[in-house]
């Protein structure tokens, strides 16, 4: 016997629950908005500027006295904070207008050579500078905006406006949940969460196309059907298909969650959470907010004797 | 839609193994690789800094020193020629030019003259980099502005960007045989990355270090006394000793004169060596003109004390006993064997045409690449195998076909990037790891079609047919806007994140391939073969 995650012939009213859905939406959106503007984000130096480094030492690290040394060398506030291990430390530091950056950097690291009370190695050193950081926030914010419009007019090209529209409304929905995810958890905001915001683009997309894509096909099917009945219809013949890949790339992320490593940690968790919002939102906001667009039937597919596979609940 | 011609067939076949065998070099041990025959492929994917160790530098080459630097010197020489004239003039350095206020407006016409006399005196150019670089404007008064034409500016910084590329490259990997990359970024950026190196204080001293090296005169008439209160005579400069005592003043300052007796872009060669006392010291050879200046300059100058001044330090200040005439000399200074290794090495490299600032440094040691390495295999393993699981549950025999696809695409991903020599980074090998998760989509797409049709009352055959060719659209749709994010991502990420982005794109290409393609051509071969009646999916 297989597996069948959802059963043959489901009837889930999706659509009827569309009001529902925009309340709750506009909720989180508000409730990310919200706490973007009151917490902020948790910036890594990617886009802060400023020093990481990862410390390692032999024993169980002594936080206190790596403070201490640190804390002494007049550079501002260190942040320290243990990092996977309990000897591994990560030191977060920032920017200084006097100093260059490899000085910092050595200057960090020689203290602790030379004064801590156990071996210290380094294993990892990031140094970003002001000009950098926010020519990468540019470029990261300007990649995201790209990719949104490069979309939009892809998918005006294939489908139809409305479509794209749809599409998009449901690409900013979440994108500003993730947003509102790291805003919440303070996870740390770097490069590879714009990474993870793309691919979430990508993902979300990915189903949103496959349902417009059954929504088409629907249009010229069943001329006679009500929209939200169709649009409904066209949710729950993709439904299964939705679940598979959901759960598949559920599966391949785990692993990554749990195995990966902390150095990808948060790019992983952005993605779980991205698998999840863009698939809500591909069944409970792109497809509904098609409804607020006037449709075009296309013509009628000569292929198809349309009103004969009509299963007997849509008739 | 159930035929395959064989033209096709043939096609999918070739494509697949060649994909395979462009993977496999990443399977082998270095020296399985020598062995294998020469029409074998045999390059492999580049591990990133993240996943091999190493360090990662963004330099900012200061391009307004550079101009800067040139203005100051030519500026020095037209304000010589302009006193030497009697002409009573202030003059200062603007941001692309000099501007030159006449005491006496009468001058004008006799100070242009000097000027232009001047400029032509230094080799017809400010920059050297063309005629037409320079303007003097016309006006009346006693102001005179005399700039650099924007051309002449933005050649001076794409040339001093490129010769610090190329000063850098010879500090860095003199015999070239290290695997570093280092290129121009942006308009006045250089990215530099070493592999697997585990210190990095090497390195920011060779960038720290312009190495520009000169020998002057030493203005005699100075005494030390005047030096203390600041009194200087015209075109001399103080300097400071490179040797610092305890508290870390310089043991001695000298008044040395602006004139360059002999530049150290006129060098050829620079070796450690061993002076009379048996001393470590830096043996130099220059060129036929370093060499006849210098011969020059000793000769005229026997019994008077030189300086050989390196980044505003004097090295040494000997005397001149005899004229040196073969175009070669030594060095000496309180050095230790490792510094005369390293001023060898820094002088035979050449100076730095502007200082170098850096603006983003990241190192990794090996450790922790191997660690990430581990990690991204482990999971990537584990990924792997419960998404197979999963699939095979599902869709049964169908599910197995669609694994052995994923199985081939996962070594495809691979023959894609070491086709294209791309990089796998630890985000790449998430990348890899999403694809697994994402591939199976357009087979769970094909398959929940068929199911779909079946449902509908369709035969066997049919519902395989259309289920193929209904998903194939939609396969491409959803996946031509990941690809189209993945580009985007390639474009604007950097370092890691492109790999992410490598890995991404070819990911998708491949998978819908081994879909589309691949399992299709097995289905459809058992399907004919064994025309079934009823289909477990």
């Amino acid at each position: 016997m297989l597996l069948k995650l959802v059963p043959e012939g489901t009837n889930v009213p999706f659509v009827n629950a569309r009001k529902l859905a925009y309340v709750l939406s506009a909720l989180m959106i508000l409730g990310s908005i919200g706490i973007y503007f009151s917490k902020g984000l948790n910036f890594g130096i990617d886009f802060k500027g400023g020093f990481l480094i990862e410390a390692h030492t032999e024993q169980t690290a002594n936080l206190a006295e790596l403070r201490e040394l640190t804390g002494d060398l007049g550079l501002g506030d260190v942040a320290l904070q243990t990092f996977g291990d309990d000897n591994q430390v990560l030191i977060r530091i920032e920017f200084q207008e006097d100093k260059s950056l490899d000085e910092v950097v050595t200057l960090v690291q020689k203290t602790l050579e030379n004064s801590y009370s156990d071996e210290v190695s380094f294993q990892r050193t990031e140094a970003v500078g002001p000009k950098v950081s926010g020519e990468l926030i540019q470029s990261g914010i300007m990649s995201v905006l790209l990719a949104v419009g490069a979309v939009l007019f892809y998918i005006w090209i294939r489908f139809e406006w409305q479509f794209g529209l749809g599409a998009v409304i449901a690409l900013v929905h979440d994108v500003i949940l993730t947003i509102g995810m790291f805003s919440i958890t303070q996870l740390e905001f770097n490069l590879s969460i714009i990474a993870a915001i793309l691919t979430i683009v990508g993902y979300s997309l990915n189903d949103t196309v496959v349902v417009y894509d059954r929504i088409r096909e629907n249009l010229g099917k069943y001329r006679k059907k009500e929209m939200p009945d169709l649009i409904n219809y066209s949710l729950n013949e993709t439904l299964a298909r939705t679940v598979m890949t959901s759960v598949t790339t559920l599966l391949a992320l785990g692993a990554l969650f749990y195995f990966g490593g902390e150095v990808i940690h948060g790019f992983t968790a952005a993605m779980i959470w991205g698998v999840f919002v863009g698939t809500y939102s591909s069944i409970f906001i792109a497809s509904p907010v098609l409804l607020w667009f006037e449709l075009r039937r296309e013509p009628e597919d000569k292929n198809n004797n349309a009103k004969n596979s009509v299963p007997e609940q849509f008739r | 839609m159930l035929d395959f011609p064989r033209w096709k067939v043939l096609t999918i076949i070739i494509v697949s193994f060649l994909g395979i065998l462009m993977a496999m070099p990443n399977f082998l041990t270095d020296n399985q690789i020598d062995d294998l025959p020469g029409f074998l492929p045999s390059s492999r994917v580049t591990l990133g800094l993240d996943l091999q160790g190493g360090a990662h530098f963004l330099l900012e080459v200061d391009t307004n020193e550079t101009i800067a630097k040139m203005l100051l010197d030519k500026g020095q020489r037209i304000r010589d020629d302009l006193r030497d004239d009697s002409i009573r003039h202030r003059y200062r350095i603007i941001s692309q030019g000099l501007l030159v206020t006449l005491t006496n407006p009468e001058d004008r016409e006799n100070a242009l003259q000097v000027i232009r006399e001047s400029i032509v005196k230094v080799g017809a150019s400010l920059t050297d980099v063309g005629t037409e670089d320079i303007i003097i404007e016309d006006g009346e008064g006693a102001i005179i502005n005399i700039s650099l034409s924007d051309a002449a500016v933005i050649e001076k910084k794409a040339q001093s960007v490129q010769q610090s590329i190329e000063v850098l490259r010879r500090r860095i990997d003199e015999d070239g045989t290290k695997e570093l990359t280092i290129q121009q970024n942006g308009e006045d950026r250089i990215l530099l990355q070493i592999p697997g190196i585990e210190s990095t204080e090497e390195v920011k001293a060779k960038i720290n270090t312009a190495a520009a090296m000169n020998f002057h005169l030493t203005n005699t008439s100075v005494s030390q006394d005047d030096i203390l209160r600041g009194r200087m005579p015209p075109r001399t400069t103080v300097y400071p000793s490179i040797e610092k005592d305890e508290a870390g003043n310089p043991v001695f300052q000298l008044a040395i004169r602006d004139e360059v007796m002999v530049s150290g872009e006129d060098l050829v060669n620079a070796m450690p060596e061993r002076d009379q006392d048996n001393g470590s010291a830096v043996g130099i050879t220059f060129n036929s003109k370093g060499g006849k200046q210098f011969a020059d300059a000793t000769r005229a100058n026997v019994g008077k004390p030189f300086a050989i001044i390196l980044d505003g330090e004097i090295i040494s200040a000997p005397r001149i006993n005899t004229p040196i005439l073969g175009g070669s000399a030594i060095i000496t200074g309180s050095f230790t064997v490792q510094e005369t290794n390293d001023l060898s090495l820094l002088l035979r490299a050449g100076a730095l045409p502007a200082p170098l600032r850096i603006v983003e440094e990241r190192t990794v040691g090996p450790d922790l690449g191997a660690d990430s390495v581990a990690a991204g295999q482990i999971a990537a393993v584990i990924g792997l195998l419960a998404v197979m699981v999963f699939i095979t549950l599902s869709y049964g025999f169908f599910g197995f076909i669609a694994n052995f696809a994923l199985g081939i695409n996962i070594l495809m991903i691979f023959g894609v990037l070491s086709l294209f020599g791309a990089t796998l980074t630890l985000p790449g090998i998430a990348g890899i790891v999403l694809t697994v998760g994402m591939a199976v989509d357009a087979n769970v797409l094909i398959f929940e079609r068929i199911r779909e049709e079946m449902r509908r009352g369709k035969k066997v055959l049919a519902s395989i047919d259309v289920g193929y060719s209904r998903a194939i659209g939609t396969i491409f749709d959803a996946n031509v806007t990941t690809l189209i994010a993945a580009l985007i991502l390639f474009q604007f990420g950097s370092g890691p994140v492109k790999g992410f982005a490598v890995t991404l794109a070819a990911g998708i290409i491949t998978s819908v391939f081994t879909a589309v393609s691949l399992s299709r051509l097995i289905i459809v071969t058992w399907a004919r073969k064994k025309r079934p009646a009823t289909l477990k999916l």
